[in-house]
């Protein structure tokens, strides 16, 4: 409790003295407007409508993406590990890839499938799908043998030892690398929407663009807030109770 | 009736070991890690493979667990020919090798769950019953990380007896403890091993270990690993691991142990 209060607090006080400085006016209000006209253009949006359509459009690209990146991702992840062919070549090419900064991808993803919803799913699943292989991998090549051999005494084989052992056990690598999938499909996409116009759907990315177009600071403000809104929301509700669970399981808790 | 069945089987030998050898190819000086081992174990005996680091002592267990195979030789576990791990053969690491995800009843059930022809009640009793014996049926619920050293290694034994096996491999499973947890833990595998009346196969290099808990006590000598020596302890049960009589038998051991190697002593190289 008292750690929510301490990072409320901490929040607050960087606002103040956002405000604080906005009204020294040493900066034109163009470059920096008040959090209170930040706070109004959000207020606008969110009547008006534009902020929940634009952050549905984002957000269903998202979660599909990521989705379809996690599908992929994990069984190649796990066939990477087990086979030794697909570690020297899939393996190798994952690992570059992943180095790839996810918005290489978009001018490919436009050239092939030109200003379209596809586009942007291309854009999320390549940004996705090469951590969360490389994350599986490593996780499963970290598991202690040993867990193997004792699961293997007590009559434990094949599909057993892999759902039952190798799995959970390889689970801290496999969530850690779910987590860094998660912030490459969220930062792909936004460079994705920031970079591209679809018609089909103005997500939160286009917002942002246009505010830079249309000069309003108050919006392109306000836009980054949301979305760094919903990072943080997203840790804590999808990833959080996961690292929660695996603390209080494995004991490798921080403090 | 299981009375009279035991009484009997202990005229047939439950462990077989016939001339088994293995190498390990390691550059241009193959390890002859055993030569041409025979052993006969028999029914509820417990003994103490003892020797130095690198004598092949912890390769033979793992060949009689079918964990590894022998290049030569074979394995009988009561009559039939060992190739694969099997429920009838459980193992006990110098690691707990405990799973992390797992609460400590599960950790038993695991091995369970495997056996056919068990109910759930039939199986949560079972995990219950021998978590009671190895005193733990306090901790069912916690988590392998907030246990001790010495109480993962009565949960790993738990685990190993559960199923029911009829022979217990363990490979130095007390080597990482402490002495004070150790002693505790000779007094509970005495215990234990009279009640449940188990074949027990005890890898380890202390030789004191081996004399405190073994019917018989093999020595082992390395490069070529081979069996060089046996001795018969002959002492009541329960034995004190610092009585007298026991370190008689430990000082005549790590004599012979000396006087086989070159190097070899009774703890083994750092």
């Amino acid at each position: 409790m008292s750690r929510t209060l301490k990072a409320l607090i901490f929040f607050a006080a960087l606002v103040a003295a956002w405000a604080l400085v906005a009204r020294a006016r040493i900066w034109s209000p163009v470059l920096l407007p008040s959090p209170w006209s930040v706070a109004l253009y959000l207020l606008g949006a969110v009547r008006d409508g534009t902020l929940l359509e634009a952050g549905l459009v984002t957000l269903k690209r998202l979660a599909i993406g990521y989705a379809a990146g996690l599908s992929i991702g994990l069984p190649l992840g796990l066939l990477t590990a087990r086979v030794r062919l697909l570690q020297d070549t899939l393996g190798l090419l994952a690992l570059g890839l992943q180095a790839l900064p996810s918005v290489c991808w978009v001018p490919l993803a436009l050239l092939w499938f030109g200003q379209t919803e596809a586009a942007m799913f291309f854009v999320v699943v390549m940004g996705t799908v090469w951590s969360v292989i490389i994350a599986t991998e490593s996780g499963i090549r970290n598991v202690p043998p040993i867990y193997a051999r004792a699961a293997r005494t007590m009559g434990s084989r094949g599909l057993h030892t892999w759902v039952h052992v190798m799995l959970p056990a390889a689970l801290p690598f496999i969530v850690g690398g779910m987590k860094q999938g998660w912030a490459f499909a969220w930062r792909s996409l936004m460079a994705a929407e920031i970079y591209v116009t679809i018609l089909s759907g103005f997500g939160l990315g286009h917002l942002l663009h246009y505010g830079r177009e249309l000069n309003a600071m108050d919006q392109v403000i306000g836009i980054m807030l949301v979305l760094l809104a919903i990072g943080l929301i997203a840790d804590k509700v999808l990833f959080a109770p996961w690292e929660r669970l695996l603390r209080r399981r494995w004991g490798t808790d921080s403090k | 009736m299981t009375a009279a069945i035991e009484h009997q089987a202990e005229l047939h030998s439950k462990l077989s070991l016939r001339a088994v050898s293995k190498h390990f190819p390691s550059g241009a000086h193959p390890v002859h890690a055993l030569d041409r081992v025979s052993l006969e174990v028999g029914e509820s005996e417990f003994v103490c493979l003892v020797g130095p680091s690198g004598c092949g002592k912890s390769t033979l267990l793992n060949i009689i667990a079918g964990l590894e195979r022998a290049d030569e030789g074979e394995v009988l576990s009561d009559g039939s020919p060992v190739n694969s791990p099997g429920r009838d053969r459980m193992v006990m690491f110098q690691e707990s090798a405990l799973f992390p995800w797992l609460d400590v009843r599960r950790n038993v059930l695991f091995g369970l769950r495997l056996k056919p022809g068990l109910t759930r009640d039939e199986r949560r009793h079972v995990a219950d019953f021998y978590l009671r014996l190895v005193g733990l049926e306090k901790f069912a619920r916690s988590y392998v990380h907030e246990l001790s050293g010495g109480m993962k290694q009565r949960v790993a034994l738990a685990r190993a007896l559960a199923p029911n096996p009829r022979v217990l491999l363990m490979d130095e499973p007390f080597a990482a403890l402490d002495a004070l947890t150790r002693e505790q833990l000779y007094g509970d595998l005495q215990r234990i091993w009279q009640q449940r009346k188990k074949t027990i196969v005890f890898v380890t290099h202390n030789v004191r270990e081996a004399a405190c808990l073994g019917d018989r006590v093999i020595l082992f000598s390395r490069n070529p690993g081979r069996i060089r020596e046996q001795f018969q302890i002959n002492l009541p049960r329960p034995r004190d691991i610092n009585s007298i009589e026991l370190a008689r038998y430990a000082t005549e051991i790590t004599a012979a142990l000396r006087s086989h190697g070159r190097d070899a002593t009774a703890e083994g190289p750092a």
